[in-house]
């Protein structure tokens, strides 16, 4: 279903990776590995279409996500390493108003059932603000669970700031959506515990596509990129 | 719907946030204000100079809440969503705009009334002020948005930014208080009145797209 072609990305004078190509097929959690500043978070913006390739395309369901773009997002989830959580609502408020924008309208018990499955019942009428920042990762999670139609959910370090039991969840949930047809592409630092189909895709090592840094070697593969 | 329901999150948020909404208002009063403290107290000279002074101030305060307009949906995250979604971009935006003049050209437009009483203006130069500010202000917003969306993430994007977009306000302010000084030189502001309502309608059209672009740009 999603399928990058040749990709590569230069974030700065610094090549990041060249030459990336692989497929995603229903049921398929990518799991994107690779040292701090190896370019996971960038390669995510790309298939996210939020950053463009300096080469190479991004298709879904056969067709470029450039020419795609709405009908392209309404069916993918982004959580990004910003939570995209405003301090000023309540939990509730932000699940519901982020449902909304997400063009996936949905009622307010809705956004406070999604919310009882991230594990924030009671929490749902308290200022984001006053949330920690492992519930504040949990109440941007909660968007998953209003997202069944989205068969593309891409998730930029979705277990940080998780206690045991929330990535326990999260892992499940990931699962379930692989089971229903679905594709997951995360970053993490973790073994992934997901269930079902997990393929690995390491943008530390060179069969991936990672050229080695053209002037100063790795000395510069620690710093970071995105 | 996805209008609506944006709009609905930017006056919440406008809401919860009451303090940044009151500090461009009362940016405008004390601007506006501090003028007779500094021309003098004639009479004639304020009631002649009150249009243009109400009108800048008008200009500077919407330049002062811009900032506003994006910049913390780009810290927290919540503007990536928004370019994300299966909903047309430019719609969103246009939402965002339209609760930003709620929440700033609207007010400027009715605390016009009570300035202008302040600089014993006539009545029907007043109702002439008030519907200028009306027709005037949906433009500064939008032209506004188009230069925060560029700006967004640089550093010293506040500076930027007015530089940017003040001489985009040029042609608002000069038929927003010529119409009001036609009035007052018994003259029709009819003229001055519709190129504002065109301007309005024009980036109301226009900008949206704009800004939308832009923010991509900026998002990357």
């Amino acid at each position: 279903m999603l399928e990058a072609i040749d990709l590569e990305c230069q974030r700065g004078d610094r090549l990041l990776f060249s030459g990336l190509s692989f497929r995603a097929e229903a049921g398929t959690c990518l799991h994107v590995a690779g040292a701090n500043g190896a370019g996971k978070t960038s390669l995510q913006r790309i298939l996210c279409g939020l950053l463009l390739p300096a080469a190479g395309e991004v298709r879904w369901r056969g067709a470029s996500i450039r020419k795609l773009r709405e009908d392209y997002w309404h069916e993918l989830a982004y959580v990004g390493h910003l939570n995209g959580v405003k301090d000023d609502l309540s939990a509730e408020e932000n699940v519901f108003f982020a449902a909304g924008l997400a063009g996936r309208a949905r009622t307010r018990e809705q956004a406070r059932a999604a919310l009882a499955q991230v594990g924030l019942a009671g929490f749902e009428d308290l200022a984001a603000r006053k949330l920690s920042q492992g519930q504040k990762r949990r109440v941007a999670l909660a968007r998953l669970y209003l997202a069944q139609d989205a068969p593309l959910w891409i998730l930029d370090e979705p277990f940080t700031a998780l206690d045991v039991r929330g990535v326990a969840n999260l892992a499940q949930r990931i699962g379930d959506h692989l089971g229903r047809g679905g594709v997951v592409v995360l970053t993490t630092h973790q073994d992934v515990p997901v269930p079902g189909r997990v393929r690995k895709l390491d943008l530390g090592a060179p069969p991936c596509g990672l050229e080695p840094l053209p002037d100063d070697g790795a000395a510069g593969a620690g710093e970071g990129g995105a | 719907m996805t209008l609506a329901t944006v709009l609905r999150r930017d006056l919440l948020l406008a809401l919860r946030q009451r303090a940044d909404v009151f500090n461009t208002l009362l940016f405008f009063l004390v601007v506006v204000t501090m003028v007779p403290l500094g021309v003098g107290p004639e009479l004639e000279t304020l009631r002649r100079i009150a249009p243009g002074v109400i009108w800048v101030a008008a200009l500077l305060a919407a330049i002062l809440s811009l900032n506003r307009l994006f910049a913390n949906d780009y810290a927290d995250g919540t503007l990536e969503q928004m370019l994300l979604t299966g909903e047309p971009l430019p719609l969103i935006v246009m939402a965002k705009c339209l609760a930003h003049w709620l929440v700033t050209g609207l007010p400027i437009t009715l605390m016009a009334w009570l300035l202008g009483v302040m600089f014993s203006l006539p009545a029907d130069a007043i109702g002439i002020l008030m519907v200028s500010l009306l027709l005037g202000t949906p433009a500064l917003s939008l032209i506004g948005a188009v230069g925060a969306a560029l700006t967004l993430g640089l550093r010293g994007g506040g500076v930027l930014i007015t530089l940017l977009v003040l001489p985009l306000y040029v042609p608002v302010l000069i038929f927003g208080a010529g119409g009001v000084e036609a009035v007052a030189g018994g003259l029709s502001a009819q003229g001055h009145l519709l190129v504002l309502g065109a301007l309005s309608l024009g980036a109301t059209v226009l900008a949206p797209w704009a800004i939308a672009a832009a923010l991509r740009i900026s998002m990357e």
